[in-house]
């Protein structure tokens, strides 16, 4: 017994003394913030993305590897509003890592710096999985990247101070970047404004208000409520009368009852990328709009 | 002479017009330089007074552009501010959650006479739930962080038989230990095997598996302290220590021993991490000692008595578990399946006393060693959104258990009948609903054979709910 508690010992000593590889590391909850770290840091950060576009961020478990990526992080990348509330307080609580606790400069909540849309009137279960500080997805419309950007890089700097430098420059060169891409997308996305279209969940509610689309329905019956059979031949009855000009759904969503409603409605089934990752085109940030807008102006032809 | 003619004759002037056109004298012509020099100083006069104007114009209106554009921002900042999260006096309330659950059972066997042959029966119910519909142990809990060192839960449950709360873990641990380690003390699940620290309301099957039951009591909650620390590396690897008063089985008596320091002791390690796209694993080993004095259980002697015998010695158990899950690309939003496995060694060595009580042969004392072991391997598979479905299997080997007053003759194996060599098994089938996170409905089927000669059908109906904050999602 105590020869294995000193062997433990000698264990823990010798890998607690194993070398840190980048000036910050990064653990990022979704796609989009870890390649927005990546655009405001470069090579000044190492960055671990602990889900893809092809999951549900709500729908994610606290498995090993993510704790072991937690526990080495220097900064916490999260959405925050209880879009991670499943599985974030583990990997914060399990990890024994002071510095990316809530509250400390390592732990940084995006949606904190957005204005959020969709925040419920009543909180109750009964309206499904919602989110009582409104919608967490607010990485869609771009305005809110460049918010974050603001803060993230101020927060980088914070954490690394010997680089501010580099910092400030990436920054103002995204910034500057981001700028004419917006007002690039606004002007291609004109056709776009009063467009009806139908969602999957309602993760793409910043991409609409954004673009002036109108949502017509979503596939879920209430929010994180898998589409039943009885819901969608009721949209298929609301699409006769007023069509819709697409069903969008987000790379991760199955896309079956999409495409079913497609065939019955005769609507165009749009898949969008959703987040970095989620598509060919979506390599980073730009590509992310690049391939949605392009996939959404598809159906306006 | 008026401004118009003088304009006229200044123009005409620059116009180059000769004296000889318009013929005026040398008096009028120095009165005339007077009054263009008087009219040009008027004018930059003028022109002065309306840049000035200009300039203040041009200042308020870039003044006004500041104010336009902080107003902006503020108005913006109100709105992220305002979209935030609530304030109020119960803000600050714990996250708070409540677990319902009911039960159906219907069984081909007396639930009173369940006993698991082979094995020295533990200190607590194991057996399955009462016959017909009956309520389960509701749950409480609350957690929140305490400050930026510590963060405490507090998970009560609530039986309905005999209307008692009891504390099933309520522990502080540490948040601001940093290079991956923590602490935990209070009451906890002992990281003693993968299914121990699972709450039942997330229990894939309605019960336990019969390992845990024979070598745990059903779950090991520790009063005690925790220390874990998880590797700097990219595969996970975790080790950890806990040291308990000893208050449950193995440990012994009931509660605990009178004694300063400690009564168990369990060592764990976990490594775990993906592999592709699509499978994430976990492995464990863990190593609990304990030293029980009296702990006691009651058996029918060769006479038919009753008698209550206790075991005093060490008991050590070595558990290995194993996890695999698989997911498309780990989304499990619509299909998973779940591996898991535990095997479980125990050895003990002591002394046993027969008929403490002295109500029937007599008390007598003599060596008792034993070596157990157990395991089961279950599966589940999600294969739409909302249903899965499930098998387990277990096994029990009593294996080789020695008794000093029986082998001295002072006894007969008769008299520990519940000791007498058997390997339990069971099968179990489920199959669940899940409408939402938040709510599960499942039918469970089995056909257990932890009884020397009695095989129980179960049939069981049961719904679990879960109120208040989210849950979290668990490896």
């Amino acid at each position: 017994m105590e020869s294995i508690f000193k062997l433990v010992i000698a264990v823990a000593a010798a890998l607690a003394a194993l070398p840190a590889f980048a000036a910050i590391n990064v653990f990022a909850c979704e796609p989009e913030w870890g390649a927005l770290a990546q655009e405001l840091a470069g090579d000044g950060v190492s960055v671990y993305t602990g889900t893809t576009a092809l999951q549900d961020p709500h729908r994610i478990e606290a498995r090993p590897s993510l704790i072991a990526r937690v526990r080495s992080a220097d900064l916490v990348i999260c959405t925050g509003a209880d879009l991670e509330v499943g599985w974030l307080p583990l990997l914060l609580t399990q990890s024994g890592n002071a510095k990316i606790q809530p509250g400390s400069p390592g732990f940084f909540e995006a949606s904190l710096y957005a204005a959020k849309i969709e925040i419920p009137k009543i909180v109750d279960r009964s309206l499904g999985d919602i989110h009582p500080s409104g919608n967490p997805h607010i990485h869609l419309d771009p305005r809110n990247i460049a918010k974050v950007a603001n803060e993230l890089s101020e927060r980088l700097i914070r954490l690394d101070p010997a680089n501010a430098d580099v910092y400030k420059t990436r920054a103002a060169s995204f910034q500057e970047r981001w700028r004419a891409a917006v007002q690039r997308w606004e002007q291609q996305a004109a056709r776009l404004r009063g467009v009806p279209i139908v969602v999957y969940h309602r993760d793409l509610s910043y991409l609409i208000n954004w673009l002036g689309l109108r949502e017509a329905g979503s596939l879920e019956p209430k929010p994180g409520i898998p589409p039943t059979p009885s819901h969608l031949s009721e949209i298929v009855e609301r699409m006769r009368r007023e069509p819709a000009k697409a069903i969008v759904y987000s790379a991760y969503n199955d896309p079956r009852a999409a495409e079913f409603l497609s065939e019955r409605a005769r609507i165009p089934a749009v898949m969008l990328p959703f987040t970095v990752g989620g598509s060919d085109r979506a390599r980073d940030l730009f590509g992310l709009f690049d391939d949605t807008l392009a996939r959404l102006l598809a159906t306006v032809k | 002479m008026n401004r118009p003619q003088v304009m006229a004759l200044a123009a005409a002037a620059a116009l180059g017009m000769s004296q000889s056109a318009i013929a005026v004298s040398d008096e009028e012509l120095k009165d005339l330089r007077a009054q263009v020099r008087e009219m040009k100083l008027d004018y930059e006069k003028r022109i002065d007074a309306l840049e000035r104007r200009l300039q203040q114009a041009e200042a308020a209106a870039g003044k006004a552009q500041v104010a336009a554009g902080k107003a902006e921002s503020t108005a913006s900042q109100a709105a992220i501010q305002a979209s935030n999260r609530p304030t109020g006096e119960n803000a600050m309330n714990p996250g708070v959650s409540l677990i319902l659950n009911g039960i159906y059972s219907n069984l081909s066997q007396d639930p009173n006479g369940f006993r698991i042959n082979g094995f020295v029966p533990t200190l607590g119910e194991v057996g399955p739930p009462a016959r017909g519909l009956s309520l389960g142990e509701s749950e409480l809990a609350f957690a929140a962080n305490i400050d930026h060192h510590f963060r405490g839960t507090l998970i009560a449950s609530i039986s309905p038989d005999n209307n008692s709360a009891a504390i099933e873990e309520g522990y502080i641990q540490t948040l601001s230990l940093s290079n991956g380690f923590t602490l935990k003390a209070g009451r906890f699940f002992s990281a003693v095997g993968y299914q121990n620290q699972i709450h039942a309301h997330a229990w894939d099957f309605a019960d336990t598996p019969l390992a845990s039951k024979v070598f745990l009591g059903n779950r090991l909650a520790e009063d005690g302290v925790q220390l874990r620390w998880v590797a700097p590396t990219e595969l996970y690897f975790d080790v950890g220590l806990e040291l308990g008063r000893g208050r449950q089985f193995p440990g012994g008596p009931d509660g605990g021993r009178n004694k300063n320091g400690f009564g168990s002791s369990n060592l764990f390690t976990h490594a775990g991490g993906d592999v592709g796209a699509s499978t994430a694993w976990q492995a464990g080993l863990s190593y609990l000692s304990t030293s029980p004095r009296d702990r006691s259980y009651n058996d029918p002697d060769a006479t038919g008595t009753t008698v209550s015998n206790s075991f005093s010695g060490r008991s050590r158990l070595w558990v290995l578990d194993g996890i695999l899950k698989w997911a498309p690309n780990r989304n499990n939003t619509y299909t998973s399946f779940k591996l898991q496995a535990e095997y479980f060694r125990r050895s003990e060595n002591g002394s046993l006393r027969y008929d403490t009580a002295a109500a029937s042969l007599g008390t007598q004392t003599g060596g008792f060693t034993s070596r157990q072991s157990g395991w089961y391997l279950q599966g589940v598979y999600q294969f739409v959104p909302q249903w899965r479905v499930g098998y387990r299997y277990d096994r029990l080997n009593s294996g080789a258990t020695s008794l000093g007053a029986v082998d001295s003759g002072v006894l007969a194996a008769a008299d520990f009948p519940v000791l007498a060599h058997y390997t339990p098994t069971r099968h179990t089938l489920m199959a669940d609903w899940n409408p939402s996170e938040f709510s599960r409905i499942r039918l469970q089927l089995a056909r257990d054979q932890s009884r020397l000669g009695a095989t129980d059908h179960q049939v069981l109906l049961q719904y679990i709910m879960s109120l208040g904050a989210h849950g979290a999602h668990k490896f």
